[in-house]
């Protein structure tokens, strides 16, 4: 029972359950503050692995997962092989616009340890889409804090007319023109 | 390592992978390139003997315009009318008792992959000594060459009166360097810039270096890590006797006449877990610096040096495509 799945727990009330995976080391620490300091209506509870599967002992406190967002860092191909061996511990209905790639350090192309075709087949593989960031800097850190809060909520269902697939494939349509 | 057998293991796994196709066809990071064209019978090691064992600064120069391989010795001749007059300005290095600066430019036509690439041109400042003005023995005080080798990509769409050579390498003191580029921008309308190696392409030079086959016994590949995030910096240096590593990447390398992205990717994996079954150290989450080998040494902010004639084609060629996508 290792593997994360999408429906196994009643949702809550008014709240919205983040995972963000990536290895130690990297941003996800002040990603998660600036999502906390944003403006919001419900409330969200962001957990931080560095790696999947989650610690099985835990698992009857955690709330239902509503979107879990995979961080690489282009500068550490440690990063992308940690992500790669995370994804199979999660059940394939999350992929159903329940999953997205945070890129990270796309600032300094002159330190990349990673081949971009392996970052998009990931994303073609497994149907999510990317995004591309630069954590270090503060004004794209608060802007990817709001797209991933917006994609939180779509994904809790707490936008009416708007599903989790749909606009997964809305964000992947238009990355790919 | 000591041969095939502790390596097998992670080879098994890989080998299903089908090859990663380039995005587009001017992928920022190529699927797969050609391996470089093995010694030219034809080449006289003797004329490119003086770029070796000499430490290399990387620029990339986009095409200059009106520029004639015929007019090498009235450039020459400008160049040291302007040196002279920065000297006067007081912006250049000042030596006690030097006459001036000469300056020669000449043609290095055997530095190039094909009949169209244009003619390598070195630039050489050589400093007169004031002991005996006539048959002075000049001190070669600085050196730069731009070539271009299987610049294909870049001479296809080139308009008239554009010349391309998109790569600049320079030994000697920055101040030169400074007001040479300067001359050759304002005259020629082009744009210098600092070439730096990404660890990507540092390790695509480690995979490709340590596959050329060498005649006498040559010195160890040797990488170079720096790690992040700590409060002390911290170096780690790999060094993998060159016969292991070459039967390594010949288990590796199977595509004849091309190296893929897949095989370069093997191959640090094997070398990075070979070094986390010993030292637990996770080599793929620190930073690549610098490779050496027996073929040549690269380090990431742009410094290249070349120890083999035979193969000195071949990095050139890959050097030259750094320099066009860094152009482009």
């Amino acid at each position: 029972m290792a593997v994360l799945r999408p429906f196994d727990k009643l949702p809550e009330l008014n709240c919205a359950t983040i995972l963000l995976v990536g290895a130690e080391g990297g941003p996800q620490q002040q990603l998660a503050e600036a999502m906390l300091r944003e403006k919001k209506d419900f409330n969200i509870n962001i957990h931080l692995a560095s790696s999947l599967p989650l610690p099985p002992e835990r698992d009857h406190l955690r709330p239902r997962i509503d979107l879990i967002a995979f961080v690489i860092d282009i500068k550490s191909k440690y990063s992308l092989k940690n992500v790669q061996a995370s994804l199979a511990y999660v059940d394939v209905r999350f992929f159903l616009g329940k999953v997205c790639f945070l890129v990270t350090g796309v600032g300094r192309v002159n330190n990349c340890s990673v081949e971009m075709n392996a970052i998009w087949k990931l994303g073609e593989d497994y149907c999510s889409p990317v995004i591309f960031c630069e954590l270090e800097l503060e004004g794209i850190r608060v802007a990817t804090a709001q797209r991933l809060l917006r994609m939180l909520q779509i994904c809790a269902g707490r936008v009416p007319g708007v599903s989790a697939l749909y606009f997964s494939l809305l964000m992947r349509n238009s990355a790919g023109d | 390592p000591a041969g095939g057998q502790p390596f097998a293991g992670a080879l098994i796994e890989r080998r299903g992978g089908a090859r990663l196709a380039a995005r587009s066809p001017r992928s920022v990071h190529p699927g797969s390139r050609l391996l470089p064209p093995r010694f030219q019978e034809n080449a006289d090691p003797q004329k490119t003997a003086f770029l070796l064992r000499k430490q290399w600064t990387l620029y990339s120069v986009s095409p200059l315009y009106k520029f004639s391989s015929a007019d090498l010795k009235d450039y020459a001749r400008m160049l040291g009318v302007f040196i002279a007059t920065e000297k006067q300005k007081g912006l250049a290095v000042d030596v006690d008792g030097e006459l001036g600066v000469r300056v020669a430019m000449s043609g290095l036509p055997e530095l190039r992959g094909s009949e169209q690439d244009p003619a390598a041109v070195l630039v050489q400042l050589s400093l007169r000594s004031s002991l005996s003005p006539k048959n002075s023995e000049e001190k070669l005080i600085w050196s730069g060459w731009f070539c271009c080798v299987a610049g294909d990509d870049l001479l296809e769409d080139l308009p008239e009166n554009f010349t391309c050579l998109p790569l600049f390498l320079v030994n000697g003191a920055e101040s030169y360097t400074a007001i040479v580029g300067s001359w050759f921008q304002k005259t020629f309308d082009c744009c210098f810039r600092r070439l730096a190696i990404s660890p990507l392409n540092l390790t695509w030079m480690a995979a490709m270096w340590t596959g050329c086959k060498v005649d006498k016994s040559t010195a160890a590949t040797e990488l170079l890590f720096s790690v992040p995030h700590l409060p002390q910096p911290l170096d780690i240096s790999y060094a993998i006797h060159p016969e292991d590593a070459k039967a390594l990447w010949d288990t590796v390398q199977k595509t004849p006449g091309e190296i893929t992205q897949e095989e370069v990717d093997v191959f640090m994996e094997c070398l990075y877990s070979h070094f986390h079954r010993h030292f637990k150290i996770h080599l793929s989450a620190t930073k690549l610096v610098k490779v050496s080998t027996g073929i040549a040494s690269a380090h990431c902010d742009g410094i290249i040096k070349f120890l083999q004639s035979q193969y000195l084609i071949g990095v050139l060629m890959l050097l030259t495509e750094l320099a066009i996508s860094q152009i482009q």
